[in-house]
């Protein structure tokens, strides 16, 4: 692992307090210092009490996955000493509560003892023993203690004597160290030059998903509690009355959704976001918004398990769901983002497709991307272009016909208020003044007509260029992917081809209906299709060898953690030996197969 | 025409409309002799009577054959799905206030699959007025018994009898502090349309239970004749308690205003706070900028 990024893991009881606020912390302290930070965490699903850990990367330039292994393991308890001691790499450093644990002292780790209970004790703060530790950290680290002061009294400073309590602990650690701790850390992070100066923003998925629905126009939001989507509907609730918008906690799920089919037909840009579970429960009105040709969005923030499953785990598992759920045919389209950043964008274009062609979109982020918090550049609002909804034109003379079919089965809508526009959004099928009718004749010109509404959104997969694609171009080897897992895979591939094999890459963002032409050329002439994803029967994998008649190697892990650089690194290369070996036979797998997929770990 | 951001603001002028240039020209699929075209009657005599303008009506229903009606009134109409009918309104009221917003539908999908929306309507105290066509029946899937069925009801699907107890609507929503509470009768279209007009006219959340026979799976006309009585002079409709002892008298089925009370409605609630914490000049810009490191 190079030198320059630093991969910090902090571990303690969530009962004892803030070991999630002294890695944000932190995390941000390195952010505010011009570096770049990638953060992962887990939360126990109790509310208090349960193992906690925060894991942060900093690099001086942009880093894409969690890291493999640990350069350093802070840990308030013995717990997290036994727990991730073995991930630290040798020659990494343990950070240690002293008045706690007392580790042993095995070759090639440094380790500072941090006496936490006294140092805390010392300043009459029991609940100061992470800002203590962070104050420590920045003093080991060489990171500037105004920097850190500044940070604290962003993040800390709701209340003038916690605050103040807060930076006396700040103070304590960082002091401590400089006293009491002769060696030096091995890290000493540099900013890239000028880095401070460029516009970035530290936050999360979620939080960029927020800023992107409100800049994408959204002035309605209903939602209901579920981790880990919550924040959303927290974010909107402050920020969308505040532009003049309305956010409502629903009663269930299903009534989100009617709100949002409600405003939507009021002639709102409408939104509801929830997780697995709760887009179980929607499933029905997203087949009424298809047939009623409402503009709406629904985000999935994807959690493993039913009900409380694995609330705080990450999946892509509800790909099938979001896909070929509802009933009977009800043309929806389903984007997902790939990153943090890309939440922002995605989002304006799940809204602009759904009010361009009245559809129903689903929106397929994760649990690593949610809640992960990540500096990235600051959103381009000049990229931010609003696709109004084709409205009716009062004057145009025409009796209103609301289900008219037109070339790209987009109907002008009229919104109430506008007089002669009167219509009924009818959920039985109907004609084209929306009056109920099954006739053969009106079913298939209807049917016909939603679905060509979604075949034509496909083809601007081009224009707004829903894809991501790099590697090299004429690789044998190709990965086709969805997702927040194209960071790893975008490390794995950079490994491989330090070592010169050659890895083509291609992430869709549209992930139903698929872009026949871009995939079917992507694929065409590869030898070797991986597809990595984090459920357990490859839902994209089996969707793409369905489509596409091809057989395509899934790699996956539904263990509740992201891939691993080395996972995706390591099938690469199994590939890459195989491809070696039999020269003339292509080397498919079929999605069945077990080896090689990093199933076993994942279910650790 | 195409939208920015928000619909356009209307200035809706009062209509002087009779109560047929209210009708779609779409004919009831309803079986002759219905309760429901009762219901329909009443509705029209009574929005033109308060003169409301087609195009600021909004009626929302959700699956049944009472849940027909939004397509036989020229208005804006939504057929949503089976007990969602609330929710849909209350989103098209939030997003536009402006409008006139009536929720229509029969007693299974209010008080069976759409039950879990009426006490939150309740609480919000949404400004829409809902009628439920109530034949104790489940009429569009020909005949199951439904939450407000009697005891001993014998049907295909309780063949011998069922052994629920009914539903009692009116004192579940004074129970649940509804501000506006009644009962109409389909064979009284006078009175119903007078209740009909009282409930949209309303500030608030109004529930309006109407008794509407459904004469092919269940027959309850003359039941109904023989126990709806109008509610006594010395009732007090706001009076809760006495409301309570009436909704909760099942021997008689009183007809009329039970409870009335003036209380905020969301839309005032949510207004003022928005009112208080918008700011001007403030938009995506801004709130990008607290994310800035
Ligand atoms: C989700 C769902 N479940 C079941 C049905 C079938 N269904 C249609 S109408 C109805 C009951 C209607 O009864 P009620 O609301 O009393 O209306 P009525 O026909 O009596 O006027 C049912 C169960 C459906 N359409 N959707
Ligand atoms: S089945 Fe009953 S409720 Fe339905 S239309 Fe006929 S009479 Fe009315
Ligand atoms: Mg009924």
């Amino acid at each position: 692992m190079s030198s320059n990024t630093l991969t910090v893991r902090v571990g303690g009881d969530s009962a004892a307090g803030g070991i999630v606020t002294t890695g944000e912390v932190f995390a941000r302290i390195a952010a505010y210092a011009g570096l770049e930070v990638y953060t992962t965490r887990t939360i126990p699903a109790e509310i208090k009490g349960g193992h906690v850990m925060f894991q942060m990367r900093i690099a001086p330039t942009q880093v894409w996955s969690q890291g493999d292994e640990l350069d350093m393991l802070v840990a308030f308890d013995q717990e997290s000493i036994d727990r991730y001691f073995a991930m630290v790499r040798s020659g990494g450093i343990l950070v240690y509560n002293s008045n706690d644990s007392k580790p042993s002292m095995p070759d090639g780790i440094t380790q500072y003892a941090l006496p936490l209970n006294e140092l805390a004790k010392g300043i009459n703060f029991q609940r100061g023993r992470n800002i203590i530790t962070i104050g420590a950290l920045v003093k080991l680290f060489g990171l500037s203690f105004e920097t850190a002061t500044d940070v604290v009294e962003r993040q800390l400073g709701r209340k003038k004597e916690l605050l103040d309590q807060n930076l006396l602990a700040l103070k304590t650690g960082y002091e401590y160290v400089e006293q009491n701790i002769t060696q030096t850390a091995p890290y000493h992070l540099q900013a890239r030059a000028g880095a401070t100066k460029e516009e970035r923003l530290v936050l999360s998925g979620n939080q960029a998903l927020s800023v992107g629905a409100i800049a994408a126009g959204c002035r309605f939001f209903a939602g209901y509690p579920i981790t880990p989507a919550s924040d959303i509907m927290e974010f909107l609730a402050a920020e969308l009355p505040r532009v003049g918008g309305t956010m409502i906690q629903a009663e269930d799920e299903m009534a989100a959704l009617a709100m949002v089919l409600g405003a939507a037909y009021g002639g709102a840009r409408a939104m509801t976001s929830t997780s697995g579970p709760g887009l179980a429960l929607m499933q029905e009105l997203i087949g009424h918004a298809a047939m009623t040709e409402l503009p709406v969005v629904i985000v999935d923030v994807q959690r493993a398990g039913p009900s409380t499953g694995m609330p705080t785990k990450v999946t892509q598992g509800d790909l099938r769901m979001s896909v070929f759920g509802t009933n009977d045919d009800a043309p929806h389209i389903v984007l997902a983002p790939v990153s943090v950043e890309d939440n922002f964008y995605q989002i304006i274009h799940a809204f602009n497709l759904a009010e361009k062609y009245q559809v129903p979109v689903i929106f397929l982020s994760d649990q690593d991307m949610s809640v992960r918090m990540q500096t990235i550049p600051a959103f381009d609002l000049s990229r931010v272009k609003l696709e109004p909804r084709l409205l009716w034109d009062p004057d145009g003379g025409e009796k209103y016909q609301r289900y008219k079919d037109t070339p790209n089965g987009v109907s002008p809508m009229s919104l109430p208020g506008m007089k002669g526009g009167q219509y009924v959004a009818e959920g039985l099928e109907h004609n084209a003044e929306g009056e109920p009718n099954y006739d053969l004749e009106w079913r298939t010109t209807n049917m016909e007509k939603r679905a060509r509404k979604v075949r034509l959104a496909v083809q601007e997969v081009e224009a707004l260029k829903l894809y991501e694609r790099f590697g090299d171009p004429d690789a044998e080897i190709c990965i086709l992917g969805w997702g927040s897992t194209i960071g790893p895979v975008m490390e794995a591939v950079e490994r491989a081809q330090a070592e010169g094999i050659k890895v083509a890459v291609l992430y869709i963002k549209m992930i139903y209906p698929l872009h026949h032409a871009l995939i079917e050329e992507f694929i065409a002439k590869r030898k070797a299709i991986i597809v990595p994803e984090l459920n357990y029967v490859g839902q994209l994998a089996r969707m793409i060898q369905a489509e596409f008649w091809r057989e395509v190697i899934s790699l996956r892990k539904f263990g509740g953690t992201p891939f691993k650089t080395r996972e995706v690194y390591d099938e690469i290369m199994r590939v890459h030996a195989e491809l070696k070996k039999s020269a003339k036979k292509p080397v498919a797998k079929k999605v069945t197969a077990k080896k090689g997929a990093p199933q076993k770990k994942a279910r650790r | 025409m195409v939208m920015t951001l928000e619909p356009p603001k209307f200035k809706f002028e009062p209509a002087t409309l009779a109560p047929n240039e209210y009708k779609s020209g779409l004919p009831p699929v309803w079986c002759p002799g219905c309760g429901d075209y009762g219901v329909l009657a009443s509705f029209l005599r009574a929005i033109s009577e308060l003169r409301i303008p087609r195009e600021q009506l909004a009626i929302v229903s959700g699956i049944g054959c009472s849940s027909r009606f939004p397509a036989f009134v020229e208005a804006y109409g939504f057929h949503g799905t089976h007990g969602r009918a609330l929710p849909i309104a209350a989103g098209i009221k939030m997003a536009r206030p402006d409008l006139v917003v009536v929720t229509v539908g029969g007693d299974g999908d209010a008080f069976s699959i759409g039950m879990g929306h009426i006490p939150h309507a309740i609480r919000r105290n949404m400004d829409i007025a809902y009628i439920v066509m109530d034949n104790e029946i489940y009429g569009l899937t020909k005949g199951q018994p439904s939450p407000t069925s009697p005891v001993g009801i014998e049907k295909k699907a309780s063949p011998y009898g069922t052994v629920e107890r009914p539903i009692n609507p009116l004192q579940l929503a004074i129970s649940c502090g509804a501000t506006w509470v009644a009962r109409g009768f389909s064979s009284k279209p006078k009175e119903l349309g007078e209740l009909i007009k009282a409930a949209i006219q309303h500030k608030g959340f109004s529930l309006l239970q109407v008794l509407s026979p459904c004469v092919t799976f269940y027959d309850t006309y003359d039941h109904f004749k023989s126990i709806a009585k109008p509610l006594p002079a010395e009732h007090n409709p706001h009076d809760r308690l006495s409301a309570l002892k009436y909704a909760m008298e099942e021997e008689t089925q009183y007809l009329g205003l039970f409870y009335q009370e003036e209380s905020a409605t969301f839309d005032d609630g949510y207004a003022a706070m928005r009112a208080r914490v918008t700011k001007p000049d403030y938009g995506v810009r801004e709130i990008m900028e607290k994310y800035m490191r």
